[in-house]
């Protein structure tokens, strides 16, 4: 999820002359990263990072070719989904000409020196930069394997390597010769590496970018109940382990009484750790009955004390005051001061969790020397620098594995490292010997915090003679990187890029323009979140161009084009593109059904999204949604489209419901009962077209989310509805 | 601590918990068999669903003290023509995005087409409703259902 663009936007750097600056950057940012979570040592993991420039395509990291002919791809991106095991398999297997059914994949362990993500330059999934940072690198890595087995071939059969030719896993030669790679194999992974092997022309791709294909790697066993996630783990001897949390953010354990945990049959043991109090015990429910049995008095003085209610009038007050200026053109005060037609709009947007499937866990086993720990990490290498210092052992000393996490949406990449210390704390807090399970209930993870943050949009234009002529955007906002080891790389004077990405730059040619930030420090921990800032910027953006050119008479559609221009060509072609799908011809239907469009760029995929919806007596009901991706090279389509409809059905669940709301300091939602998930008789039809394009490729876990939101509010207001101001557009609704 | 034989996938298992433990706790922690997933413990989700006697149930909410001699299957255990129907079609048309929800929608859907083996969109609203999924992986189950369905009719 890190993806401001000035530090990791190779482009944008190369364009600048600055790759040396990013670098110094990712250097400085990565090593912040275990510097502020214990300061004044050296981050341990820092002293094995890898060389920045180096890009590592050695096979045998990356590829176990077995006897039996499996290919099996190490993927240094967690799979939670979003289908790396399948996307990187794709680009090895293309170059090396593989079988498809030969292909497996699993998790590379940490060890950011082999396993970096190349626009991060630590190990680390996120800013739906998964396909984008290992295209070419995942694709040098199979065409050299494929070199190494064909010198092999060409050895032992005693004829030219230019001679033979590899086709669906099979080696071959034309005196008749052929052979697997399973035969080859361990000879040619001893070979040297070439430097820079051939890759193909994109022309005769037979996998990549072609419908049908591939198919995922890891569907039958995510449908036998097969697949191993963090919560299946299991050893002899092993404890699981619940942790009793402040209510309130910010509060502390002042004194603990565990008797009566201590005598649930089952509790081994309690003992506080810097989070709380935790309860080591055979199986949950005895760690969940001791946990419930416990009587902890917290220490409330340094915790947060405001609600959603508080926090919300004073973010309103500050909305009406300009803020830090982000970014202006024109002259907007001067604009406004002309008169015209004004208009005004404020949305407010709620606290969300992520509530993945699977809440937080994680498995840890320390012998006091050395120690084991295997969860859905997102962010090795901080997790691995963290584990390591909290057990005073070397980063050598620790090995960290990577599981299949259910969902993450963000909540398992953590700037604060903060799930990975308290995993080692537990581990501390007992003593070396046993292995532990630490699992988080639903409570917990949904009362955890690291929300999306709470924030407001003020906006203002104005439509003169029907021409939108001035825009300000006034964001109150909590900073996500604020106090983190990534503070470095995503402020740019004192402000965080995250909160106001999308608004600072938006695709429409406003000749006076404004966005400015009053960034307000609140005591509720918060993360990025499925698109970032984009999930509020989005709609800010694209409800309120939507209001405009209403207001200047303009169709959604053609207005939208004309204020793109030429400048725009990505955005208007997906505008293009969708609005052909959707066969769109104005936004009012029949029998009361409307139309609703948005377009959004976020991670460098553009999207753009046409809903039709009608309105029931509990809120909208979407019939469908159209949507167009432009992700560069479309690697693999079909997980496009999936990742297309979970990002849409994702993005109108919290829309239309979701809400964490704060009282006194203390999250309100604990359950799916009081956070509404969306479900399946809510889910619309969807229709996607992935837009052709030669360009790199780029993500596609996040970019499905921000067009939603405003193309619902842009279609309820068709039906003389107000564009919903505040979300969710369906307040207190419960399941 | 109570002694209790659960009958799991036609197999007799020896379980010494609280008689207040869920089903879903005997199931992973006492029979060790960890296809059922947690992820609400409140009966929101459907994570956790297994059939007592051929019956989707929420293991989460039922206490094994409930269960006596019941059938339970779970996921591993599960057989017939509509469970493989549905697993084929999960894996034709690549349903699972995290895939931890899968167990508990594939289960829901096996039961679907054991009583109605030609659901309506509107049957299979009803009867997965019950089922998060949040990876919103709802369009490919819906489909997934209706192409099990197709199978099914020969
Ligand atoms: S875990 Fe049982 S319904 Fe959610
Ligand atoms: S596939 Fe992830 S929750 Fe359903």
């Amino acid at each position: 999820m890190i993806h401001d663009r000035s530090i990791l936007d190779e482009k944008t750097h190369a364009e600048a002359g600055s790759t040396l600056s990013r670098r110094a950057l990712l250097q400085a940012g990565a090593g912040l990263a275990i510097g502020v979570y214990i300061a004044g040592r050296t981050p341990s993991f820092a002293q094995n990072r890898p060389a920045p420039q180096s890009v590592n395509i050695l096979p045998n990291t990356f590829l176990i070719i077995a006897p039996d002919d499996t290919v099996t791809v190490l993927c240094k991106a967690i799979e939670f989904g979003q289908g790396p095991f399948t996307g990187f398999a794709t680009l090895v297997a293309e170059e090396l000409d593989a079988d498809w059914s030969q292909m497996r994949a699993v998790h590379a362990p940490s060890n950011p020196a082999l396993y970096k993500n190349l626009l991060f330059g630590v190990q680390g999934t996120g800013g739906s930069s998964a396909i984008a940072n290992s295209y070419e690198q995942m694709r040098k890595v199979g065409a050299a394997a494929r070199q190494m087995l064909v010198a092999t071939a060409a050895e032992r059969w005693r004829v030219a390597a230019s001679e033979i030719s590899v086709e669906n896993g099979v080696i071959k030669h034309a005196s008749g010769k052929q052979g697997r790679f399973g035969e080859f194999a361990t000879e040619a992974m001893l070979r040297p590496v070439p430097a820079d092997p051939q890759l193909k022309d994109p022309a005769d791709f037979k996998l990549i970018g072609r419908d049908g294909a591939v198919q995922r790697l890891d569907s039958a066993a995510k449908s036998n109940g097969s697949a191993i996630f963090t919560l299946d783990l299991d050893e002899p001897e092993m404890l699981t382990v619940l942790i009793a949390r402040s209510p309130k953010f910010g509060g502390v354990v002042s004194s603990f009484d565990a008797t009566a945990a201590k005598q649930i049959a089952g509790v081994v043991d309690v003992r506080q750790v810097p989070t709380g109090v935790a309860v080591y015990a055979k199986g949950f429910w005895p760690a969940k009955l001791g946990r419930d049995a416990l009587k902890i008095v917290w220490d409330d003085s340094k915790a947060e004390t405001r609600g959603t209610r508080e926090i919300l009038s004073e973010f309103r007050a500050l909305a009406k005051t300009p803020g830090k200026t982000v970014k202006q053109h024109g002259d907007v005060d001067a604009e406004f001061a002309k008169g015209g037609r004004l208009i005004e709009a404020e949305y407010v947007f709620p606290y969300l969790a992520h509530a993945a499937m699977e809440p937080l866990n994680g498995f840890i086993k320390w012998d006091g020397d050395t120690a084991l720990a295997r969860y859905g990490c997102q962010f090795p290498t901080p997790d691995h620098g963290a584990i390591a210092q909290v057990l005073g052992i070397g980063v050598d000393k620790v090995k960290l594995e990577v599981l299949l996490a259910g969902g993450s949406f963000g909540r398992r990449a953590q700037q604060t490292v903060h799930a990975a210390i308290e995993l080692a704390e537990v581990a501390k807090a007992i003593g070396p010997g046993k292995p532990l399970k630490l699992v988080w209930t639903r409570e917990d993870d949904m009362r955890g915090g690291y929300y999306r943050p709470f924030g407001v949009h003020r906006m203002r234009g104005v439509v003169r003679d029907g021409k939108i002529e001035g825009w300000t955007d006034t964001i109150v906002g909590q900073s996500i990187m604020k106090g983190t080891p990534f503070e470095a790389m995503t402020f740019k004077d004192g402000m965080d890029s995250t909160t106001y990405e999308g608004s600072n730059e938006i695709p429409y040619e406003v000749a006076n323009f404004r966005c400015d930030l009053h960034q307000v420090d609140v005591g509720v921990p918060v993360l990025w979140w499925r698109s970032v800032g984009h999930t509020h910027t989005g709609y800010a953006v694209e409800a309120f161009i939507d209001e405009l050119l209403e207001a200047a008479g303009q169709d959604p559609v053609e207005g939208r084009l004309a204020l793109m221009g030429d400048n725009k060509p990505r955005h208007a072609g997906v505008l293009k593109a969708v609005a052909e799908l959707a066969n769109w011809k104005g936004a009012k239907l029949e029998a009361g059904r409307v139309r609703g469009v948005a377009v959004v760029e976020s991670f460098n995929t553009f999207v753009a999204q046409v809903v039709e919806l009608s309105m029931t007596e509990e809120g909208p009901k979407l019939h469908k949604v159209w949507c167009a991706v432009d992700c560069g090279v479309a690697v693999n389509p079909d997980i496009i489209r999936a990742q297309m409809e979970g990002g849409i059905g994702f993005a109108l669940g919290h829309i239309l419901y979701a809400e964490q709301t704060i009282e006194a300091g203390a999250p309100v939602a604990g359950n799916f009962d009081k956070y509404r998930s969306l479900r399946i008789n809510e889910m619309p039809e969807v229709e996607v077209v992935i837009v052709a394009s030669g360009e790199k490729p780029t993500g596609v876990g996040e970019p499905g989310v921000p067009p939603l939101g405003p193309a619902v509010a842009n279609a309820m207001a068709k039906l003389g509805l107000p564009r919903p101001r505040q979300l969710p557009i369906v307040p207190g609704a419960t399941a | 601590m109570t002694a209790y034989r659960l009958n799991i996938n036609g197999q007799s298992h020896a379980i010494d918990v609280d008689p207040g433990t869920p089903l879903l706790w005997a199931i992973r922690d006492g029979a060790k068999l960890t296809g059922t997933k947690y992820g609400c413990g409140v009966a929101q989700c459907g994570a956790c669903t297994v059939y007592l006697d051929n019956q989707p149930v929420r293991s989460c909410s039922l206490p094994v003290s409930a269960v006596g001699d019941s059938q339970i299957t779970t996921i591993e255990g599960v057989g017939g023509r509509e469970a493989a129907a549905v697993q084929a079609e999960w894996v034709k048309l690549d349903v699972p995005q995290c895939g931890y929800c899968q167990s508990g929608q594939i289960m829901s859907a096996a039961a679907l087409l054991a009583r109605n083996p030609k659901p309506s969109d509107r049957d299979i609203d009803l009867a997965m409703a019950g089922n998060i999924c949040r990876c919103a992986t709802y369009v490919r189950i819906r489909a997934a259902i209706h192409g099990a369905a197709k199978t099914l009719e020969g």
